[in-house]
């Protein structure tokens, strides 16, 4: 027997997870119309790779990785591109992102396909393939795989974990996909266990899911996978606090799994994984559990990209209803359109009831009872959080370490002012993002302004010196042949510089001659014409000397 | 007495000869403060407060000649933060200056005639083309200053506000109005 860590805090929300539960999962038909989002994840979006009007076949490519932390998009079955443009996403902030609408043909036929003999492969490259696949991590952030275990040079995993935790009240699909495919989920981990070597391979299942824990054991024996049960508490599913359980490490602060020697996925995606390995099969559909207030609660296996209305239709809503969450109650957006479609990330519809959802409590404000510090899983100090992401005083959130909130909402629930503490977390980060964006974009922009500050010094000191040379090589022209041979030299040179040299040399050559004129005709003068000449020389330096000290505009004095 | 001088003297000399010569020795180029100012300052290089450009008005500011509210495209914010920095009062925007929300410049090119006096312009360069060549404006580096603006001499560049899309959004201010809760009196009413 395993021995367990104990993440800090965690709370015991009301599970809700037997409603859905029990039902097999089924197909769900296909829809009238796909929607599929070129944004589903963080990093960058895919590039668009087909053209409207299109006809695709099913698995074929649509959209391609651009950067590194992104992940294509593939047809979820055989149709025509009828439109990419924007339209409604499931997104907090309601606002569109560009999708490309596909109209199935019905016929559902597939591209050429086939299983990957994946131990032959190099690992770089097998990441590569799973990268083509658009394989992302399907617990809820739709990570991409491939970014998550490509691993530097010198980096070693220990341990495996796989997440079948699943602690969200409400969602059941990782219980049901557990349960009726638990050969592929394994098949799935294999090939993980192929790409990092680890030392152990764990999977991770609250003890809240017998029937899982039970064919997940069934299909493990044989092989050196474990699987642990963990004591149900929200939140274990998360990936830094399953590693606390099972391996009693911690992930530092800021840090990613990889650098304690872990790595962690999801069991939907090590089934993914699976289907592309063994059936050559990119990630086209997932399990969605639609439960609340509906007739048949269920989980249902979809394409991705089928609006959210489709999906609701088929467990039957019951009047009554106020709103929709996609995710759980605890960690899931509310959507103000079942317009939008699923994506990759998207794990579980709960329609809403008035008597399952009632409206929140009135605020009060915090009485710093510090219960929020006690439940925290990250070991934070939330009520502080509360303080200063209030007053806008984001240097002392990032102090006290904002950015390890996993957002897991243990503390807004058992707050006893009902303060909505995650929606301040949110609202810090989002600024604290957007003040890094802009600092970059300043910095950027004040390289650009030096740089042209530069240039514009450097371009004008070359055109400086061009012109001395230029002038320089003139005169030395000038010396060699007194007639105006400075043409020539110039001749390359552009028309301003010319033109003003040309004025230059002009203006030194009447100085010049101006300088060296002789008066002629005086050697034969009688002394008296001297006299006269020496008179009109007098006054004419006279006059010359009234003028400059009088101003030129003055009328010259009369004799 | 007079050993005591001498000795009082000799300390005096010496240390007079450390300050002199660390005055010289780590002498700090520039004015430090110019460049904490000017990493505050958003860098669009404007000139909307009156000085050409984002380090001339850090340097104004720096030598006491310039307020700290003249710069709208950094904001309330920036001017909390510039006064953060000086130790002085926070100061509203004057009359008619206010920030804008951000826009890039766009050049219609169907009008555009390849001037290229708004290439002269730019500060940061953030328009490529050249003589008798269609201009065009690389938005990933316009500040959106609207310097090009002006020169043009048939008017086909416009300011276009950055609509929000998806990568933009930002959480909102949580805003809850404080209810009080009802007292045990109107809930046993209630009930």
């Amino acid at each position: 027997m395993r021995e367990l860590s104990r993440f800090h805090g965690g709370i015991h929300p009301a599970e809700h997870k037997l409603e859905s539960s029990e039902a097999p999962s089924r197909r769900a038909p296909l829809p009238a119309r796909l929607i599929l989002p070129l944004h589903q994840h963080i990093g960058n979006g895919a590039r668009v790779e087909v053209q409207v009007g299109a006809r695709v076949l099913k698995g074929q490519l649509l959209a391609s990785a651009q950067g590194t932390i992104s992940a294509p998009i593939h047809a979820p079955t055989s149709g025509t591109v009828i439109a990419i443009e924007p339209h409604a996403v499931p997104h907090p902030s309601a606002l569109s992102g560009l999708c490309i609408h596909l109209v199935p043909d019905g016929e559902d036929r597939w591209i050429a396909h086939s299983p990957l003999d994946y131990r032959a492969l190099p690992k770089a490259e097998l990441l590569d393939r799973l990268r083509d696949a658009g394989i992302v991590g399907l617990g809820g952030a739709a990570f991409p795989t491939h970014v998550k275990y490509r691993l530097t040079p010198g980096q070693r995993i220990q341990t495996l974990v796989i997440n079948g935790a699943e602690c969200e009240p409400w969602i059941t699909t990782d219980d049901r996909l557990m349960r009726e495919r638990a050969a592929e989920i394994v098949g799935g981990i294999e090939v993980l266990r192929h790409l990092v070597e680890p030392a152990e391979g764990l999977v991770g299942i609250e003890d809240n899911k017998p029937q899982a824990i039970a064919a997940m054991r069934a299909a493990c024996a044989g092989s050196d996978i474990e699987v642990v049960v963990v004591p149900t508490l929200y939140p274990s599913g998360g990936e830094k606090q399953l590693i606390k359980i099972l391996t009693g490490k911690e992930v530092p602060s800021g840090g990613r799994p990889t650098n304690i020697g872990v790595a962690c996925s999801n069991v939907a995606t090590a089934y993914a994984i699976q289907r592309y390995v063994g059936h050559g099969e990119p990630l086209l559909t997932r399990l969605v559990t639609v439960t609340g207030h509906v007739r048949t609660p269920q989980n249902i296996e979809v394409l991705i990209g089928t609006p959210l209305e489709d999906l609701v239709r088929l467990a039957e809503p019951l009047p009554g209803v106020t709103g929709y969450v996609i995710g759980g109650p605890m960690m899931g957006q509310h959507v103000s359109t079942l317009q939008a479609p699923v994506v990759k990330a998207t794990n579980c519809i709960i329609v809403k009831s008035a008597q399952l959802f009632p409206p929140p409590a009135p605020v009060m404000p915090c009485i710093r009872c510090a219960r929020c510090a006690q439940v925290c899983p990250a070991d934070l100090q939330p009520q502080e959080l509360h303080w200063f992401a209030k007053a806008r005083d984001f240097g002392k959130t990032q102090e006290y370490d904002l950015f390890d909130c996993i957002e897991c909402g243990a503390c807004a629930y058992v707050c006893p002012s009902h303060i909505p503490l995650v929606q301040y977390y949110r609202f810090a980060k989002s600024e604290i993002w957007q003040r890094e964006q802009e600092q970059q974009a300043a910095e950027i922009a004040r390289e650009r302004h030096e740089y042209r500050l530069f240039r514009l010094e450097r371009e004008k000191q070359e055109k400086a010196e061009r012109l001395a040379q230029k002038e320089k090589a003139a005169v030395t022209a000038k010396a060699a042949t007194p007639a105006p041979a400075s043409a020539p030299a110039a001749a390359g040179a552009d028309l301003d510089d010319t033109l003003q040299m040309r004025i230059d040399a002009a203006v030194a050559r009447a100085k010049e001659q101006a300088a060296a004129a002789q008066p002629k005709n005086i050697d034969t003068l009688t002394p008296q014409q001297q006299a006269e000449v020496a008179a009109v020389e007098a006054r004419r330096a006279k006059f010359t000397e009234l003028a400059s000290s009088s101003g030129a505009d003055d009328e010259p004095p009369k004799q | 007495m007079i050993s005591a001088l001498l000795v009082m003297v000799g300390i005096s000399v010496l240390l007079g000869a450390v300050l002199g010569y660390s005055a010289i020795r780590f002498k700090v180029e520039g004015n430090p403060l110019v460049e904490k100012i000017d990493a505050v300052l958003p860098q669009t290089q404007c000139g909307q407060c009156g000085y050409p450009g984002c380090k001339p008005y850090a340097e104004a500011i720096a030598k006491g000649e310039a307020d700290i509210n003249l710069c709208p495209p950094g904001g309330e914010e920036g001017i909390r933060k510039l006064a953060e920095l000086l130790g002085v009062e926070y100061k509203p925007f004057g009359e008619g200056v206010a920030p804008r929300g951000k826009a890039v410049a766009f050049i219609d090119e169907q009008i555009c005639i390849g001037c290229t006096l708004c290439l002269q312009a730019c500060p940061v360069d953030a328009i490529a083309g050249a003589a008798k060549q269609m201009h065009t404006i690389i938005a990933s580096e316009c500040t959106g200053c609207e310097l090009c603006v002006a020169p043009c001499p048939v008017d086909c560049i416009s300011m276009v506000p950055m609509p929000e899309n998806i990568q933009t959004w930002k959480w909102p201010y949580p805003v809850y109005a404080l209810t009080p809760a009802p007292t045990a009196q109107q809930e046993t009413s209630i009930a």
